[in-house]
C-alpha cells in the first residue's frame, strides 16, 4: 500500500534537529518510524505519523520545510530472509529502490518496510503478484 | 503615450544643441558656487570657458560618492538654505550617508521626470498607485509619491513593511500600479501566490527600481502579480527615482536626457566607449540647482544606445545594470558580480531567486559559497536529487562565471528576505 511520509529538509546547524522534534512533540504528533539520511551540509528526516496532514501543517507553519512522499509500505513475513525476498523481487525487475527503512508495531510486534521507489503502483503490482501482503491505509494508520 | 512628446522624441541634433548649452551654464555655475568643483577644475586644468560644445565635456573631471562624503553635508550645494526646499539623504553601505538638497525647481523636474517615466510604464491619472517603497530619507517612497500625484493619479502612501497589509490594500484598494523594489515586490509576489488572490488583484503595472534586477525576475514578478513589470532607475545624488524608465518595448531604460546627461565610460582609462559597449555609467546633472553634480561617475556597469525605439521616444537608452564597480566582488583574482550568479539561477526552476553570496578565505584560498533556498515541490527526500541539484547548480556558475562555489541548497524561507535593497553578499574577508 502507498503511505505518505512525512520527509523534511533540515539545514546542518547544531539543535535544528532538536528544534524539529521539539516542534512534533508539542503539537503530539506520535511517530511510528524514522529515518534520518544526512550529508556535511544538510539532512533528510523522514517520518511516519498518525497524522501526515496535521504533521506536515504543523512543521510549515513554523517555518520547516516539510513535504508529503508517497512511499510503499510493505508487512514483512516473521521468518528469515523475508526482507531480502522483497529486495530480490523488485530487483528482479530492475526496479530501484532509493532508501528503504523497517519498523515494528507495538501491538503485535508486526514488522514493516517502508521504500521508496520511481513507480509506487508499479512496484505495488510486483508485488502483490508474488504473494507479498499489502494493508489498506485505514489497516496502516490504525496499526 | 508620452508626457512630454516635444521632450521625449526630440531629433538627436536638436537634443545635442540644448544639452550642450545647459552644459555649459551647468560647468559655469557650478565653478562659480561650488568650492570643490572650483579646485577640481583647477587642478584638472580646465575653466568653464573651455567648454563650448557637448564634446568639451571629456575635459572636464569625474566626481563620485567620495566628494560628496568630503563635503558632508552641504559643502557641494549650489544655493543657500532659503532656496532649498527639500533633503534626501542616502545611505552608504560603508562610512557617512550623502547628502542631496532640491530646490523647488529641482523638485518639479523630478516630479515631471517621474511623470514621464510613469507614463512611459502605462500610468494614467485614472490609476490608483500603490507606493511601497519607503518613505523618508530614502527618495524612493515621496519620489514615487509626487510622481504619481503629479500625474494626476490616485496615490496610496503604503510605504514599505506589514507585507499581510500591503496585500489588503493590493486587493481592497483595487491598485492598479505597484511601485517598490524588486526584492519588495518579490517578497509581496510570494506572498499573493501563497494566499491565491492572484486573481482578485487589478494590477497592471510594477515600477520597480533602487537595486539591479534580471530579466528572469521581471519574468517571476510578471507570473506572480499577474502584471507588466519597469525597471525603473534613479539614484539620489542625481534627484531620485526617474533617471531612467523602460518603456512598453522593454528594450532599454530611456534616460530622461534633456536633464541628466549620460556617458558611459571605461572603468580603468575614464574615456568614452562607443555606444552599446559596457563601462561605469557617469551622469551630468543639466538643470540641477541645488545639487548640480557634473560628471557623476555612478559606478553601475551598463549600456547605452541612442537609436530612435520602436515606442517612438528618442530618448538615449541604458541597458540593463549589469553590476558595479563597487560591489563587484574579486574571488580568486576573477570579477564576479551577484547578479550574474542571480540570472544563473533564475534559469534554475528548482530553486526560489533567494540567495546569499558567502565569501571566505580558507588557507589563504578565496572560497565562494552560494546559499539558495529550495523550491516547495522539489523531492528532497532523495539525497541523490539534492546532490545533483547542487552539482548542476555549481557546473552552471561555473560555466558562466569561471568559477567554482561550493552550492548549499537551503530550507524554505532560510535565506533573509529584505525589505529595502537585498543582501545577497556575505564577504567574510572583510573580518580576516
Ligand atoms: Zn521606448
Amino acid at each position: 500500500m502507498i503511505v505518505n511520509q512525512i520527509s523534511v529538509f533540515v539545514e546542518n546547524r547544531p539543535g535544528r534537529l532538536a528544534e524539529i522534534t521539539g516542534i512534533l512533540a508539542a503539537g503530539g504528533v506520535d511517530i511510528r518510524a524514522l529515518s534520518i539520511a544526512d550529508t556535511s551540509d544538510f539532512g533528510i528526516l523522514r517520518l511516519i505519523v498518525n497524522d501526515p496532514e496535521r504533521t506536515d501543517k504543523l512543521l510549515r507553519e513554523a517555518g520547516v520545510t516539510s513535504g508529503k512522499t508517497a512511499v510503499i509500505a510493505v508487512k514483512l513475513a516473521d521468518e528469515p530472509g523475508s526482507l531480502h525476498k522483497i529486495l530480490t523481487i523488485l530487483s528482479n525487475h530492475d526496479v530501484v529502490v532509493e532508501y528503504a527503512y523497517a519498523f515494528i508495531t507495538r501491538k503485535d510486534s508486526d514488522a514493516y518496510v517502508i521504500l521508496k521507489v520511481a513507480n509506487n503502483d508499479e512496484a505495488i503490482a510486483m508485488l502483490t503478484a508474488e504473494g507479498q501482503q499489502m494493508l489498506t491505509p485505514e489497516e496502516f494508520y490504525a496499526l | 503615450m508620452y508626457w512630454n512628446e516635444k521632450a521625449e522624441t526630440m531629433p538627436r541634433e536638436e537634443m545635442r544643441r540644448i544639452q550642450g548649452e545647459l552644459l555649459r551654464g551647468a560647468v559655469k555655475r557650478a565653478y562659480e558656487r561650488v568650492a570643490p568643483y572650483r579646485a577640481k577644475m583647477k587642478q584638472t586644468g580646465v575653466e568653464p570657458g573651455d567648454i563650448n560644445t557637448l564634446e568639451d565635456i571629456e575635459k572636464l573631471p569625474f566626481t563620485d560618492k567620495a566628494d560628496l562624503r568630503d563635503a558632508y553635508p552641504y559643502g557641494m550645494f549650489a544655493v543657500g538654505m532659503d532656496e532649498v526646499i527639500r533633503i534626501h539623504a542616502s545611505s552608504g553601505t560603508t562610512g557617512k550617508q550623502t547628502v542631496v538638497g532640491y530646490t523647488r525647481k529641482d523638485i518639479e523636474i523630478w516630479n515631471e521626470c517621474m511623470a514621464r517615466c510613469m507614463t512611459m510604464a502605462g500610468v494614467t491619472r485614472g490609476d490608483i498607485v500603490q507606493v511601497a517603497y519607503g518613505y523618508g530619507l530614502f527618495t524612493g517612497g515621496l519620489g514615487g509619491h509626487y510622481g504619481a500625484e503629479y500625474i494626476g493619479a490616485a496615490t496610496v502612501p503604503a510605504s514599505t513593511g506589514n507585507t499581510k497589509r500591503q496585500l489588503q490594500i493590493l486587493e481592497d484598494f483595487g491598485s492598479t500600479v505597484l511601485l517598490c523594489t524588486p526584492s519588495y515586490a518579490m517578497l509581496l509576489g510570494d506572498a499573493v501566490r501563497e494566499a491565491g488572490i492572484k486573481g482578485k488583484l487589478k494590477l497592471k503595472s510594477g515600477i520597480h527600481g533602487a537595486e539591479p534586477w534580471t530579466e528572469g525576475m521581471r519574468r517571476e514578478l510578471e507570473d506572480r502579480l499577474g502584471y507588466k513589470a519597469y525597471d525603473i532607475y534613479g539614484l539620489s545624488e542625481i534627484s531620485g527615482p526617474g533617471v531612467s524608465c523602460d518603456c512598453e518595448a522593454a528594450a532599454g531604460l530611456h534616460v530622461q536626457e534633456d536633464h541628466f546627461y549620460p556617458e558611459i565610460v571605461d572603468a580603468h582609462t575614464g574615456k568614452q566607449v562607443k555606444d552599446g559597449m559596457p563601462g561605469e555609467l557617469v551622469f551630468t546633472c543639466l538643470t540641477k540647482e541645488a545639487l548640480p553634480l557634473i560628471r557623476y561617475n555612478t559606478r553601475d556597469i551598463c549600456t547605452l544606445r541612442k537609436d530612435k525605439c520602436a515606442c517612438g521616444r528618442t530618448l538615449a537608452r541604458m541597458g540593463k545594470i549589469t553590476g558595479r564597480t563597487d560591489d563587484m566582488l574579486i574571488i580568486r583574482g576573477i570579477n564576479v558580480f551577484p547578479s550574474q550568479v542571480e540570472s544563473v539561477l533564475l534559469g534554475i526552476a528548482e530553486v526560489s531567486p533567494h540567495y546569499l553570496l558567502v565569501v571566505d578565505r580558507k588557507n589563504n584560498l578565496d572560497t565562494l559559497e552560494v546559499r539558495v533556498e529550495l523550491r516547495e515541490g522539489f523531492p528532497f527526500d532523495e539525497v541523490r536529487r539534492v546532490e545533483e541539484l547542487e552539482r548542476r547548480i555549481g557546473k552552471e556558475i561555473n560555466s558562466t562565471l569561471s568559477i567554482s562555489a561550493d552550492i548549499r541548497i537551503s530550507p524554505i524561507g532560510s535565506v533573509e528576505r529584505s525589505e529595502g535593497k537585498a543582501k545577497r553578499v556575505l564577504d567574510l574577508r572583510k573580518n580576516l
